[in-house]
């Protein structure tokens, strides 16, 4: 059963989500909700699928091809700006005193 | 195994490993890029599938893509990251709930085929209109006030059940395809009720909410297509944002239902109404030299921080400060700011060491021992209501222990009430001294003050 081992992945993946998640410091909240915005761009590969089949028909071209451009702006801009904001982040001053 | 489900199978791990190394700052930027080469060889992975054939068109639009993502990154003020976040939310929702649109009409599917599909369409959808009003809220193009109607939540919930119920009847009689173009159109238009009656305030949870059904829709999509990894990296984001944003209810002493179908913000507008109390102000150079004499300041930012863009000049009056000998540190309430972590970023931006950000739990003891609270565009979150009125609407809501400082200092532009709508007593105890002025100018007065006192 698919159905069933697909159920069984996402049970797990999620245990272990919360337990990841749970450990990251509040300091990080906001890259970390960039990340994993990015992160859920993942449906790029959905999309690639639906629009690159051999025999898609009209609509599904369409739709498929806008939705890749939306998913890889979410993906882009996601972990761009995700590393932007990391890399501001520092322990010492920067410049002398 | 094919190749392109080794790959899959190597990317999953990436996106784990990423969140692992998001948990430290100093392994934060390796996690990113760990995410990135996971979905590098996810997407170089569905190119190989013998399934895809076309690829002139899908090259094209991920170079659209990559246009618009990079300068929707890298040109975006870091006060806008709110924004940003909710628009490419929508970007993604939109994307899952579009290929959900075409699966459909590809398949006509039914039984659990289709049932993954409901819920993948009905969470896109609903995600993508959600994330916009967002975005129209925090970006001001749409009033950030909660907008609140009688029988509301009636309207809302019959709206979700209808839609719900004509996914069932899809999912049982898949012949009715009439029924899903309005199944689209509930999505989209309960999306937009969903948010109306949220407050700026509450915007914090609700952007990790969406966050989490953004990563829910993705999950779904891999349940329809049959794919782990996509049923992996949803699953990871769905379960972020999730703990998200029940962080950010218990900051606020809220429960999700009170959040979502609250609409906090409009019922105390009656409060506060009253005599005008006795406030006491001071000027900046009265204020500077009790900074000055001061051995430890804490400073509390709050979202008026980020309107006035005040966090350069907030450091240097750390700098100044620090200089002169005063220990000053930042205290970050998690629920400060318009999303998450918003504080931190905004400070970082500025060069505040990042060891100088501490959180609410850590902090509170010490704030006893501070002689400067200086409190920069924040309100509820060091409301002494929170704790000694039971009646206040955001009573049992954890504060910074501002008031116990021994002089608290609130820089303000008028005597208005925060976006709680509710008074602050803190303005009126006999510690306090009311700054009224723009954040950053009084701020950057401040600082000149401090300065010439050293040169002189």
């Amino acid at each position: 059963m698919n159905f069933e081992f697909g159920l069984y992945v996402f049970v797990l993946a999620a245990f272990l989500g919360f337990e990841l998640i749970r450990r990251v410091s509040p300091l990080l909240h906001t890259p970390l909700m960039s990340l994993t915005n990015a992160i859920a761009s993942i449906s790029v590969v959905g999309a690639i699928l639906v629009s690159g089949e051999k025999d898609a028909s009209t609509l599904s071209r369409v739709l498929g091809f806008i939705a890749v451009v939306s998913a890889t702006t979410n993906l882009v801009s996601g972990y761009l700006i995700t590393d932007r904001m990391l890399k501001m982040f520092r322990k010492r001053e920067p410049h002398k005193k | 195994m094919s190749v392109f489900q080794a790959l899959y199978l190597v990317a999953a791990a990436l996106f784990i490993l990423a969140l692992k190394w998001m948990s430290a700052p100093a392994t934060a930027r390796r996690g990113v890029i760990s995410g990135e080469v996971g979905m590098l060889l996810a997407v170089v992975g569905t190119l190989l599938r013998h399934e895809v054939v076309n690829y002139e068109w899908i090259v094209i639009a991920l170079m659209v893509g990559a246009a618009i993502g990079v300068p929707l990154a890298l040109l975006m003020p870091m006060t806008h990251v709110p924004q940003r976040t909710a628009i490419s939310q929508a970007c993604g929702a939109f994307a899952s709930a579009l290929i959900g649109t075409a699966e459909y009409y590809r398949l006509h599917p039914h039984g659990f085929i289709m049932g993954a599909l409901a819920v993948e369409i009905l969470l896109g959808f609903l995600t993508t209109t959600a994330s916009l009003m967002a975005f129209g809220k925090l970006h001001e193009i749409l009033p950030s006030r909660p907008v609140v109607y009688k029988g509301q939540n009636f309207v809302n919930l019959a709206l979700f059940l209808i839609a719900v119920g004509i996914g069932v009847t899809l999912v049982v009689h898949p012949e009715n395809a009439l029924l899903f173009p309005i199944f689209v159109g509930l999505a989209l238009l309960f999306g937009v009720l969903l948010i109306i009656p949220i407050g700026g305030a509450d915007m914090p949870t609700v952007i990790a909410l969406l966050n989490s059904y953004a990563g829910l829709s993705a999950c779904a999509m891999g349940f329809a297509l049959d794919n782990k990894l996509l049923i992996i990296a949803g699953a990871l984001d769905g379960s972020s944002g999730f703990i998200l944003s029940i962080i950010m209810c218990r900051a606020m002493n809220r429960s999700f239902t009170n959040v979502l179908f609250g609409g906090f913000g409009q019922l105390q507008t009656t409060a506060g109404t009253g005599e005008s109390k006795p406030v006491r102000s001071a000027s900046p150079e009265e204020a500077a030299a009790i900074l000055e004499d001061a051995r430890t300041v804490v400073v509390i930012p709050g979202y008026g921080m980020a309107v006035a863009q005040a966090q350069h000049k907030i450091r240097e009056l750390h700098d100044a400060l620090t200089k002169r000998g005063v220990d000053v540190r930042f205290a970050i309430h998690p629920v400060a700011g318009r999303m998450p972590g918003h504080m931190n970023v905004l400070l970082a931006e500025a060069d505040v060491p990042y060891d100088k950000l501490i959180e609410m739990d850590d902090i509170n003891p010490e704030l006893g021992m501070t002689d400067v609270a200086l409190i920069v565009g924040a309100n509820d979150i060091v409301n002494p209501a929170a704790k000694n009125d039971p009646n206040s609407p955001i009573a049992g809501m954890p504060i910074l222990d501002a008031y116990k400082a021994r002089t608290v200092m609130i820089i303000k532009r008028g005597m208005s009430a925060g976006f709680a709508g509710i008074d602050n007593e803190l303005y009126y105890m006999p510690n306090t001294l009311m700054l009224f002025g723009d954040a950053k100018a009084f701020v950057s007065s401040l600082v000149k003050e401090i300065a010439t006192t050293v040169h002189a």
